[in-house]
């Protein structure tokens, strides 16, 4: 295991740097982005229409965050990780489209991701989820906030300035090692000899 | 004594309390889980949550983004006055706490997916009543995240398969459900009654404390030897690998039908909240999971 802190940009070659079990924190530019904000961040993407953020470089996070607005300035209360299974059907096209180079979230993503984060020089970054305060410290300014009005508050693309941003498990590689898929593999393993006990 | 704004005030605390500060039992035990996990991966997840859940103490902040659906456990004294006026202070206190302490609006019309945006809607907040002797009234907060609901399982197994397939299907759910419910989690398992009864018994079971076994010798050596073989699964903290893949296991059971075998399985996150207070008939308020400053 070993700890890297990366910034945004993150270049393709920092990247494949990370192996899974690896620690990494970020600082830069994180942007949130749950199932509604991908759905129309792809639809845009194909009709030609650039997004109001530059992505590239940067970390997409799964994440609806609790907001509060204090003197006309967003103020993160909350914003642990949501469950990235969701995203799975839009992820692969999304790292294509935009050239993310971190994806944050819990939980896991399929092998559609793991491929398309192999092919295009991409990691699955694993926030521990609930840990929705330790999140919300690393936050230190919200840039700004796109699609609020469309598509609501846990919805919408929330651009975050963050420091040190983790710890993030690297749980998927841009080698197509997958932690999650090794975990559950094992695990399946096992069941003969627990069950044996049982 | 108007006791409907006294309930109403001790639920807001309660619903804030929950959110904000984990019991002592589970904190002692995510505490032991990160001494003792192994796995790197595992302890850096650990490490986290035991970050976040100071953090969350010190600024009053609720731990975790997801606040949940609002449920209310009632034990009410018959001899209490007010029994009536319960429920309208529990929902008024879930909208209150909703706006104070803040709570994530996370009431979502099934038909129209309108959200209420006060935590309240059709049966809910729920209300779980239990009618007890006495005059006093104990009423426990348990905001119940979407995650480790997500992964709740009901099984009608065969009475043949009995006790060994209830272990099973225990087991595959724990597998199944993976890093999904945000483990080390916490397992409410019952068995009998009905397929409602179960899972009702199973999510009940979430309120005894984890470091409490339970009053029924064999249905303790049960539970021990379900948390042995769930933690056997290697699928350790947030479902990266490790020791801890459950931090308590909590069994009850109903008598069951002789054709069936109705096996619950309720998962609670590592963010295991829960707040209890009672009130007594001269109107004092003891709080009995937190220490209220």
């Amino acid at each position: 295991m070993a700890v890297f802190k990366f910034k945004t940009p993150i270049s393709e070659e920092d990247v494949r740097k990370l192996k899974v079990n690896d620690v990494l924190y970020v600082t830069g530019t994180i942007v949130t982005a749950r199932d509604a904000a991908h759905k129309k961040a792809l639809e845009q993407f194909k009709q030609g229409k650039p997004l109001p953020v530059n992505l590239e470089g940067s970390a997409v996070f799964h994440c609806g965050p609790i907001v509060k607005k204090e003197d006309d300035r967003w103020v993160v209360v909350a914003a642990g990780p949501t469950t990235s299974t969701r995203m799975d059907q839009f992820e692969d096209e999304f790292i294509e489209a935009f050239k993310v180079r971190v994806v944050i979230g819990k939980g896991g993503m399929g092998k559609r991701t793991t491929d398309a984060m192999k092919k295009y020089g991409a990691v699955y970054g694993a926030f521990t989820g609930g840990a929705g305060v330790l999140a919300a410290k690393a936050v230190k300014n919200v840039k700004t906030v796109e699609w609020l009005q469309d598509l609501g508050m846990p919805e919408a693309l929330w651009v975050f300035e963050v420091e040190e941003f983790g710890p993030l498990t690297v749980a998927i590689d841009s080698h197509g090692n997958n932690l999650f898929e090794e975990v559950k593999k094992k695990a399946g393993e096992q069941l003969v000899k627990i069950y044996e006990k049982l | 004594m108007n006791i409907e704004k006294l309930v109403e005030d001790m639920a807001v605390n309660l619903l804030r309390l929950a959110v904000v500060e984990l019991p002592a039992d589970i904190k002692e035990a995510l505490q032991r889980a990160y001494k003792e996990e192994t796995s790197e991966a595992g302890r850096v997840q650990l490490e986290a949550i035991l970050k976040n859940i100071g953090l969350a103490e010190r600024e009053n902040t609720p731990m975790c983004q997801d606040t949940g659906i609002i449920i209310f456990y009632v034990k009410a004294g018959v001899e209490a006055d007010g029994l009536d006026r319960i429920e309208t202070a529990l929902i008024n206190a879930t909208r209150r706490g909703t706006r104070e302490i803040p709570l994530r609006p996370n009431t979502v019309d099934p038909f129209t997916q309108k959200n209420t945006g006060d935590n309240t809607g059709h049966y809910i907040p729920f209300i779980n009543w239990e009618l007890t002797q006495g005059d006093a009234i104990e009423i426990t907060a348990f905001p119940k995240g979407g995650g480790s609901e997500n992964v709740c399982t009901l099984g009608m197994i065969t009475p043949g398969e009995g006790v060994k397939g209830l272990k099973k299907f225990v087991i595959d759910a724990v597998i199944k459900a993976g890093a999904m419910p945000c483990p080390p989690t916490i397992l409410g398992v019952a068995a009998g009654g009905g397929a409602d009864i179960a899972m009702k018994l199973a999510k009940a079971a979430l309120l005894r404390p984890i470091n409490q076994p339970n009053s029924n010798p064999e249905l303790a050596s049960l539970e021990r030897e379900l948390y042995e073989a769930a933690n056997s699964t290697g699928i350790g903290p947030m479902g990266l690998g490790g020791k801890f893949t459950v931090l308590g296991v909590n069994v009850d059971y109903a008598h069951r039908h002789p054709a069936s075998f109705p096996v619950a399985v309720a998962f609670q996150c590592w963010a295991a909240r829960r707040a209890t207070a009672r009130v007594h008939s001269n109107g004092r308020v003891e709080y009995l999971t937190h220490k209220v400053r």
